[in-house]
């Protein structure tokens, strides 16, 4: 199954690669990954998603807390959460495709940011799979770039992941 | 305040550390904390021949103390060479500092003479690991190393300091922060009560109960709690190779090592136990066997462990305490003190009628090739009986390390020393230098391979430089005898690259050429009063040769794939 999981660590030089190493060196694999300071200059948030079954993730979660770097963490997965993703894509827009993409976009609550004479740059965000499901709204041959931020997260409701 | 430079600073913080001596080899990027060492005489500073060998005395002094061992090195190959031994602590949680020099802040990630990203190449193999960024910052970097290498599951902790924050001529005030805080790091220290609970109930009602016990018994000095419980209770007990010395191995109720070169009757107490208490143990392969589906099929498993995620790692375990080994214990004692349940008396004397039944197997029993030559096995137990047990024998890794294991019973902890998470040879020779430092006055024994040897054998030179009395027996099969044994059992009996007979060199006189003492054993009827002339001499080290058969394999052997009650007992016999 798939988990996202945020950790609190502290916001130091090589905090980063030691979260990135223990996944390569235990051969557990990251899907995607996102990392900035939090409002607390001191503090990195960190979300990975990571895939596997229960004893896999226990065993996931219990080495990253390992790690002297990290604060706290946690498995959003295991409760309510809010997930988001932003992508910036680039597509071929000439001629009648431009009106149809401009709808697909709507439907999608994305936007235009920029455009040329062949080409529209388009922001969405939403769930992963929104945004796979818009490439895939796309068709074949249209799309020329894609930038996606990777996934972040928050509990609904009052849980919060802080000191 | 002291006014000191950032190398002076390192050192009066090792010194406000308890630290009494240090293992190091000098070059480039230290030599101003090597000026620092010089202008003073608290901490003692061993020049080792070999950064590895520094790495490995450092840790055989704090496998056989308890205390953390500490290294310098230099940058670039200084460092390099330091990781096999770092690796070896990190595998076994031994504590130990590594503090290795750097280039000047300036000149990082230039590729400058003798860098080396030493944060980078050791990370899979610390517990943590500092950079250096001002002097200033040193004595609380170093209050937190300690820290972190000697609590919870302990590990080893790598400090690179760049040359320029060792610089003499900048001299800043000095004081050594009193705590510390560290809002990430965490140690857990009590067990959970209701799982304690718990685990007491299961061993209350146990059948067939069986204690394995590890590294961690040792590592959290909690053999006097162990020896309690175990005797309280009457179960059999048996320890792995990490573990040997945690409960008394002259013990009745003590089954020998298990594993994969266990006994007989540990490894099939293990198979057929009903209730299994693993206490600091990691249920690692060497164990398990490998298919952990075939792994004491009928137990249920509480595990104590210091480390979480060390539970349920390859076994899942139906009770799960983490916590501290000793207080967890403890807890336990007083719960079984208290409850009014028994232990089941008459189920564990059928119990033990069955594991006397395995016991009469003598598994280890050894039966000589021919008359006149002298079995490997028998040497380690002439050297049981010359120092009485009373010795700390390191080994290093073979054939050799498990007669070791298999013949010279431990009754104390911390007196075996060896490498038994990564397997590292060249580790028991220098390893034993750490164990003389820490106890000058005690028998300090390597039961070594020639092969392994051979790893760090420029160490001999630090011996005589020191004048440290080691006893090393070297077991002499002429051959890399553990690779052979695999290639014998598993590849037709074809010795690729695992012997080198005709090229050994006459060891007996290379340690002459030291100007240590070199005796060669070459017959049976010698060994016995050849070892006690080695023993003999108090002062001196002594390289025993002994040429021991080269056929010999060691038994028992865990069946590849299998469970822990298969194993090839003897040339001609399987289980
Ligand atoms: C540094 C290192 N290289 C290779 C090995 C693989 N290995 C394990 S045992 C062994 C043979 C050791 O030979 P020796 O020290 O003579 O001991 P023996 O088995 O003959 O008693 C080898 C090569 C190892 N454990 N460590
Ligand atoms: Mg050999």
């Amino acid at each position: 199954m798939r988990h996202i999981i945020s950790v609190l660590m502290e916001n130091e030089p090589g905090a980063l690669s030691r979260v990135v190493g223990l996944f390569s060196q235990r051969n557990y694999n990251i899907d995607s990954l996102t990392v900035a300071p939090t409002e607390d200059q001191s503090l990195s948030r960190l979300t990975l998603t990571t895939s596997g079954d229960d004893a896999r993730i226990e065993q996931i979660t219990k080495h990253l807390n390992k790690i002297v770097d990290v604060v706290k963490l946690v498995d959003l997965t295991e409760g309510a959460h809010i997930e988001r993703e932003l992508m910036l894509i680039k597509v071929k827009a000439v001629g009648a495709q431009r009106a149809e993409i401009k709808r697909s976009v709507d439907i999608f609550r994305g936007s235009v940011v920029d455009l040329t004479a062949n080409v529209f740059t388009i922001q969405l965000t939403g769930t992963g799979d929104k945004l796979d499901s818009f490439i895939a709204a796309l068709g074949d041959n249209v799309v020329l770039e894609v930038a996606r931020t990777g996934v972040s997260g928050i509990s609904r409701g009052e849980k919060t992941l802080a000191l | 305040m002291d006014q000191l430079s950032g190398g002076e600073m390192l050192i009066r913080a090792l010194h406000d550390e308890g630290v009494e001596i240090i293992f190091g080899y000098p070059g480039g990027a230290v030599l101003h904390i090597y000026d620092a060492i010089f202008h003073q005489d608290k901490v003692e500073h061993i020049l080792v021949r070999h950064e590895q060998a520094a790495t490995h005395a450092a840790d055989g002094y704090a496998r056989s103390s308890g205390k953390p061992g500490v290294v310098l090195v230099t940058s670039g190959p200084g460092a390099t060479n330091a990781v096999t031994g770092i690796a070896t602590a990190y595998m076994d949680s031994i504590p130990m500092i590594v503090i290795s020099g750097q280039v000047d802040s300036r000149m990082i990630g230039t590729d400058g003479f003798q860098e080396t990203d030493m944060v980078g190449i050791s990370r899979p193999v610390v517990k943590h690991s500092f950079m250096v960024r001002k002097a200033q910052d040193i004595p609380l970097i170093v209050r937190k190393a300690f820290h972190i290498a000697t609590t919870g599951r302990p590990g080893p902790v790598v400090i690179d300091i760049p040359k320029d924050a060792t610089d003499p001529k900048v001299k800043q005030p000095y004081e050594y922060p009193e705590d510390i805080k560290l809002r990430s790091y965490t140690v857990p220290a009590k067990g959970h009560s209701g799982q304690i609970k718990k685990a007491v109930d299961a061993l209350l009602t146990a059948k067939r109960p069986m204690i394995y016990t590890g590294g961690g018994v040792i590592q959290g000095n909690a053999s006097e709690q162990l020896s309690e419980l175990t005797r309280k209770l009457g179960f059999p007990i048996t320890n792995t190779l990490m573990g040997l010395g945690a409960y008394p191995a002259s013990d009745k109720q003590f089954l020998g090592m298990l594993g994969m070169h266990g006994t007989y009757e540990a490894n099939m107490a293990m198979h057929y136990c009903d209730v299994l208490l693993g206490i600091g143990a990691r249920f690692d392969d060497r164990v398990t066997n490998s298919d952990t589906s075939k792994f004491c099929p009928d137990a249920t498993i509480l595990h104590v462990d210091i480390d979480p995620a060390s539970i349920s790692k390859t076994v899942t375990a139906d009770v799960p305490i983490v916590g501290s080994v000793a207080p967890v214990l403890e807890e336990m004692i007083d719960l079984i003190d208290k409850s009014d349940k028994k232990v089941d008396k008459k189920a564990l004397e059928v119990w033990w009628s069955q594991i006397d039944q395995w016991r009469e197997k003598d598994c280890l029993k050894v039966t000589p090739s021919a008359e006149s030559i002298i079995m490997p096995q028998d040497v380690v137990k002439a050297a049981f009986e010359i120092t009485k047990g009373e010795a700390y024998v390191s080994s290093d890794v073979g054939q050799h390390q498990m007669f070791a294991a298999q013949y010279y019973g431990f009754d104390k902890p911390r007196r075996w020393i060896n490498s038994g998470g990564l397997g590292t040879m060249g580790f028991g020779f220098p390893a034993a230098m750490g164990v003389q430092f820490a106890y000058p006055g005690a028998i300090s024994v390597c039961i070594t391979g020639e092969g392994s040897f051979l790893m760090n054998q420029q160490e001999f030179a630090t011996c005589m430089q020191y004048q440290l009395p080691i006893k090393i027996i070297c077991l002499n099969n002429q051959a890399l005898g553990m690779v052979k044994q695999w290639q014998d059992m598993q590849y037709g009996g074809r010795h690729s690259h695992s012997t080198y007979a005709e090229s050994l060199p006459d060891f007996s006189k290379l340690a002459e050429a030291y100007g240590h003492v070199g005796i060669k054993i070459e017959k049976a009827d010698e060994l016995y009063p050849k070892l006690e002339e080695a023993f003999a001499f108090k002062d001196k080290l002594v390289f025993v040769d002994v040429l021991v058969d080269p056929n010999e394999h060691v038994y028992p052997m865990a069946i590849k794939g299998g469970a822990m009650k298969d194993m090839v007992l003897s040339k001609s016999e399987r289980t």
